[in-house]
């Protein structure tokens, strides 16, 4: 079932930045956006998730994937780097979106949603802590968290990855993975990481030149793909 | 003038008895709890000179009103000032144009024109003194009539009212506002709700300590906050209690020494600045 269908996009703020992207994300896939810097990775999923309108084209979303469905796992500002929160408060206000009317407090449904998305990422002790105390990898889960508070059904990561050490990485995508698998939940991962690509994605787009999008198994016949996966001549 | 504390007491309890005296406390205390509040937001937005270009933006407006001769001057006063918050907030983390060069250029813009304006205009034969006055507080707070203060409460409540009812919205807008906006959070009401809200607390603030110094009411509290708790929630209640407490505590000292009434709430925050970063060294050590 098709859960996001672009069609023909074109994509930037004032100027173009692409041109004729047409791709479609179903349910259960895991979809690896690779391109290098500048190629547009950012701007598509800012113009998928309705914050930035695009200049021609049109997104379907599928059923059950209006706003407030989707999650986001954005790249960390700096400001978030000292803002005095604790891990609850942030995992609580993925909620809000969801919300119809006006309260002042969250409501016991909300404060469920919120504990049993924390007991899923395993941040349940960290209730309480700062979040600007917390190490990198941490906070992300806290982040993942927040984004399933929101989501039912899709998870948009903008490079989760970045600034994590090895092993911090190597977890984030074992919890992305196990998200994908065992509870069907659709993947979009914006990433650097063309390896991570090759091993957990299932579909491939690729924003370069030629654009690509397709199976991972069609993207390793591709150019692209043999350069990506160390087999062609890297270009010097 | 050195006096002991029985003698502080009774010249105290004597003022106290004044009802300009209690009409200025209870705004003092009514502006320091609305500004702290939405000082925490804009510190963490970075928005922290806000109050000062939009007070600045007031001061223009009220040499306007001095100049058009209006009856009263607050409804344009509030009127221009809601404007520009709106105009300078709307774009939010997304501004194209760097926001601080565009506060830096409304605020110095609406000095300048303010003081032009009433320099060939008014008829006021102590010219300096009005200026210093708008700029500093000094006694304005003072001179409030009746109808002035109940205004101020009506619009103090209405902002305490909306901050607790848009509370939750306001934490995910200032912690994230692309994720609140992705995940259905109407991010447009909420920036355009603080910026209005902004507005109105920085006019009722400039009868309090004048427009240089409104800054200081915003930052102050919400800053020694950050410096001793690490949830947003403690953030906001510790602002808001401390910022009550040390315009109180000001209102009083410049009562028993006659300082300005302005400067001496900016020196008692200042001193509950030194003492919470001291408190928070203490505690991560």
């Amino acid at each position: 079932m098709a859960q996001l269908v672009c069609e023909e996009l074109t994509l930037g703020y004032d100027r173009p930045i692409l041109t004729g992207l047409s791709f479609e994300v179903n349910a259960g896939d895991y979809l690896f956006i690779l391109g290098e810097n500048g190629a547009g990775k950012s701007t598509l999923m800012k113009t998928v998730l309705g914050l930035i309108p695009p200049l021609a084209g049109k997104i379907t979303r599928g059923e059950g994937l209006s706003a407030g469905k989707i999650g986001y796992l954005p790249q960390q500002t700096r400001a978030q780097r000292d803002f005095p929160a604790s891990v609850r408060e942030v995992v609580q206000s993925g909620c809000l979106g969801r919300r119809r009317g006006l309260r002042a407090f969250y409501s016991a449904g909300e404060k469920a949603r919120a504990a049993q998305a924390m007991e899923r990422m395993g941040i349940t002790p960290l209730a309480d802590r700062c979040y600007r105390e917390l190490s990198g990898g941490q906070q992300q889960r806290v982040l993942l968290a927040r984004a399933l508070c929101a989501a039912d059904s899709m998870l948009l990561c903008d490079e989760p990855v970045t600034g994590l050490d090895p092993a911090a990485t190597e977890e984030l995508y074992h919890v992305m993975d196990e998200l994908n698998r065992r509870d069907g939940m659709t993947v979009v991962m914006i990433s650097h990481d063309p390896a991570a690509a090759l091993r957990y994605a299932s579909h491939i787009l690729y924003l370069g030149e030629p654009v690509y999008y397709g199976t991972r198994e069609g993207f390793l016949a591709t150019g692209a793909g043999q350069i990506y996966s160390g087999r062609g001549n890297r270009p010097c | 003038m050195l006096m002991t504390l029985p003698e502080m007491w009774d010249f105290l309890s004597l003022y106290l008895q004044y009802s300009f005296v209690q009409r200025a406390m209870i705004v003092t205390v009514l502006v320091a709890l609305c500004s702290a509040l939405l000082g925490v937001t804009l510190v963490l937005r970075r928005f922290s000179f806000i109050g000062d270009g939009l007070s600045h933006v007031a001061f223009g407006a009220m040499a306007v009103a001095a100049v058009l001769n209006l009856a009263s001057e607050l409804p344009l006063v509030l009127a221009v000032t809601v404007i520009c918050a709106v105009l300078l907030l709307r774009t939010g983390q997304n501004a194209k144009i760097m926001g601080d060069a565009a506060m830096a250029m409304v605020s110095v813009g609406a000095l300048a024109i303010g003081y032009l304006l009433m320099n060939i205009f008014s008829s006021s034969t102590n010219l300096a003194g009005d200026v210093c006055t708008t700029l500093f507080g000094s006694t304005s707070i003072l001179t409030l009539t009746e109808w002035e203060v109940w205004l101020c409460v009506g619009l103090a409540v209405a902002v305490t009212l909306l901050f607790v009812l848009f509370y939750h919205q306001i934490f995910a807008v200032t912690f994230d506002e692309n994720f609140a906006a992705a995940t259905g959070v109407r991010t447009g009401m909420v920036n355009l709700l603080l910026a209005v809200v902004t507005a109105v607390v920085i006019v009722l603030a400039m009868n309090l300590v004048g427009s240089l110094l409104i800054s200081a009411l915003v930052i102050f509290p919400a800053v020694s906050a950050m410096r001793v708790y690490r949830s947003f929630r403690a953030v906001t209640l510790c602002a808001a209690v401390l910022s009550v407490v040390c315009a109180f505590l000001g209102l009083i000292l410049s009562i028993l020494f006659g300082t300005p009434v302005g400067s001496t709430i900016v020196a008692v925050d200042l001193a509950a600045f030194g003492l919470f970063s001291l408190a928070g060294r203490i505690r991560r050590a």
